[in-house]
């Protein structure tokens, strides 16, 4: 017990003297979860529009009006024929032309219909699907509350709700995400490189001709990374609460300690990577290649899995990331308690026991 | 206290250690010499339980390499060849660790590290990366004997260490003996052998000799001829060019000469470097060192 103790304490010494070390720890996890905050977005904000009125009358500047003052749309030059759109696009900063045609308020009230042209630079598909969309919905919106009576033959109008989300914010999807990555990179790499560094300094010799078993060499460093995982993981949360905005509806413990399981298993993986690699740079080649690619790719944070192909949707059966993604969600999104994520949970235990078991086991007595 | 019976190893290919078999008393202070890749490394790392031998067996204090590694690891104190300490640890920091590690306290054996450690003590809040060769070496044998080991195997201790601290160095090891540890020290430092109570001389994985510097030495039916002149590289070329040399080797400020069959003089060599103008020439025929009787053993093998 005594040895453990001074074994933890020796790498704290590790962790707080190597100034790169701190960084990785507490620098990176902080700035990706602010890079990941602003630039993953699934909602749109102040795209440049144009407009071509060619009718000039109060209904179009009342639509034009509400477009401009929802906070999505920045109007940026008003046309005057149609030669200028394909140009203005070329540019680049317009991503959407609308075009009105001439008497547009009239033929509205005489006969009921009009018609509006929505033009979007569909180069980048993502952004032109959601301007349109948008752009569509506050235009359906102002036709439905200035004429209420207006009755289109054979109507359907599907009222939409996004449950646990309602303003479809991407903090919501991300947060969860990016926690799992984090937590999985700097655990499982930061344990693999503290320990072959010690295989390339020399100094694993010295501890494995001492009395510590592997057990307390093992325990020795998952434990410091731990405690620090935690607060990261801490940390984590309250800047997506706090910054960006995203609830904690469920138990805030259960939470954490479905967290701590996370970071044991992605602990025991590093181990377990550790064992495998010789020096540092494979220690952190395997750990960036190995788990964040597919931690990003098949867990689920940014592409859903249920549009994957299947081959790829079997292997994202293997990666941790995703029971991690679907439980924090269930928890912090939709405040669910342990009932409903108590498979996913079983599923990390099995992964972390199967890592520890093969890492004490590989876990090398001698050197070779 | 050890007893190698037989013992081999390779990497891959290439034999590292041939079917040696050595003894060690209780008490003694023992060199294994030999040139870098000789075999020194890998047989001190079967002896540490570090690697498993191929082949043959071998006891330390009566405990197997094999099967006994656990309690091996408490009476054994090894310090590896590269300094293998915690850089970023403070002096003070890396000693209370590798104490608590065996199991005791700094206080406990403080008697027995207390004549390396005082050296040292001045600088032990200092960062074990930041201290000079010596007093790296210092730190290491001090974690090395914290645990007061019964055997103590140092793996080329004194290599990039400068000519004091390497003087002093063995003399700690001697008071050490002294106290009663075993120590299995190996070194490519011919003039340490001469320090040691008995030594095996070790090339290519392959026992050469084993006794002690004194009786090797004496044992040597070689007659050495020690040569020196103003022109040194020269020298060495005319001495290989004469038809009855056998071996001609620098040793520091002279050449070391042995004739075929030791059938020259040295009135012999005079005359001939005389003849081939060399300036201040002294010629004199001296007692075997150790060096020599390695070359020799060397050349033989080859």
């Amino acid at each position: 017990m005594k040895q453990l103790k001074s074994f933890i304490k020796k790498e704290f010494f590790h962790i707080f003297r190597d100034p790169r070390t701190m960084l990785i720890l507490f620098g990176i996890p902080i700035a990706q979860l602010l890079i990941f905050g602003t630039v993953i977005k699934s909602e749109i904000k102040d795209v440049h529009i144009a407009v071509y009125d060619q009718s000039k009358d109060i209904t179009t500047q009342q639509i034009t009006n509400k477009i401009l003052s929802s906070g999505y749309f920045i109007l940026d030059k008003n046309l005057e024929n149609t030669n200028g759109i394909e140009d203005i696009f070329r540019k680049g900063k317009v991503k959407e032309v609308i075009v009105f045609e001439s008497n547009f308020g009239e033929k509205l009230k005489k006969e009921g219909k009009a018609n509006v042209q929505l033009i979007a630079d569909a180069s980048d598909p993502n952004t032109a699907r959601l301007v349109i969309s948008y752009t569509s919905g506050i235009i359906n919106d102002y036709i439905k509350k200035m004429y209420p009576n207006l009755q289109l033959p054979m109507q359907i109008q599907p009222e939409v709700r996004m449950y646990f989300n309602e303003e479809m914010k991407s903090a919501y999807m991300f947060v969860p995400g990016v926690m799992a990555l984090i937590l999985m990179l700097i655990s499982a790499m930061m344990t693999s490189i503290s320990i072959t560094r010690e295989k390339e300094l020399g100094t694993m010799e010295i501890l494995l001709v001492s009395p510590l078993r592997p057990a307390q060499i093992i325990i020795g460093k998952v434990i410091p990374y731990l405690m620090l995982s935690v607060a990261n993981a801490f940390v984590i949360v309250l800047i997506g609460n706090l910054v960006f905005g995203v609830p904690i509806t469920g138990s805030f413990i259960l939470l954490m300690l479905e967290t701590i399981l996370f970071i044991m298993m992605a602990l025991c993986l590093g181990i377990l990577i550790s064992t495998a690699a010789k020096n540092q740079m494979t220690a952190m080649f395997i750990s960036m290649i190995g788990l964040m690619l597919p931690t990003i790719i098949l867990s689920g944070f940014i592409y859903p899995i249920e549009n994957m192909p299947v081959v790829l949707q079997v292997i994202s059966h293997i990666m941790p990331a995703r029971y991690f993604v679907t439980i924090i969600r269930a928890i912090m999104l939709k405040g669910v308690g342990i009932l409903f994520v108590w498979k996913e949970t079983l599923i990390l235990i099995g992964m972390t026991l199967f890592f520890i078991a093969v890492s004490v086991r590989k876990f090398k007595i001698r050197l070779e | 206290m050890i007893k190698i019976n037989q013992i081999s190893k390779s990497y891959n290919e290439n034999q590292a250690v041939k079917k040696i078999s050595l003894k060690v008393n209780e008490g003694e202070l023992f060199g294994l010499i030999g040139p870098d890749g000789a075999g020194k490394t890998t047989l001190m790392r079967i002896l540490t339980t570090l690697l498993l031998p191929e082949s043959g067996e071998a006891k330390m204090d009566g405990l197997d390499v094999v099967n006994d590694f656990k309690k091996i690891r408490h009476i054994v104190g090894y310090m590896p060849g590269r300094f293998s300490l915690y850089q970023d640890l403070s002096v003070e920091e890396n000693l209370n660790f590798f104490a608590t590690v065996f199991g005791t306290t700094v206080q406990e054996n403080y008697d027995l590290i207390r004549d390396i450690y005082y050296q040292i003590e001045p600088f032990k809040n200092r960062r074990a990366g930041k201290l000079s060769g010596g007093m790296k070496q210092k730190l290491a044998l001090s974690c090395a004997l914290i645990h007061k080991p019964k055997i103590l195997v140092l793996d080329e201790p004194t290599t990039g260490v400068d000519a004091v601290s390497r003087k002093e160095f063995w003399e700690m090891l001697k008071k050490l003996q002294k106290k009663g540890i075993t120590i299995l020290v190996s070194t490519p430092y011919m003039d340490e052998a001469n320090l040691c109570d008995r030594v095996a001389l070790i090339q290519k994985g392959e026992l050469l000799n084993v006794d002690s510097p004194q009786r090797i030495t004496e044992k040597f039916p070689r007659r050495i001829i020690q040569i020196r002149s103003d022109e040194m590289y020269r020298l060495i070329n005319d001495l290989r060019a004469f038809e009855k040399a056998e071996s001609v080797f620098a040793f520091g400020q002279f050449v070391h000469f042995t004739g075929i069959n030791d059938d020259v003089e040295t009135n012999e060599l005079d005359i001939y470097l005389e003849k081939q103008n060399h300036n201040n020439i002294v010629v004199e025929e001296i007692s075997p060192g150790i060096e020599d009787v390695f070359m020799s053993m060397q050349s033989n093998s080859k």
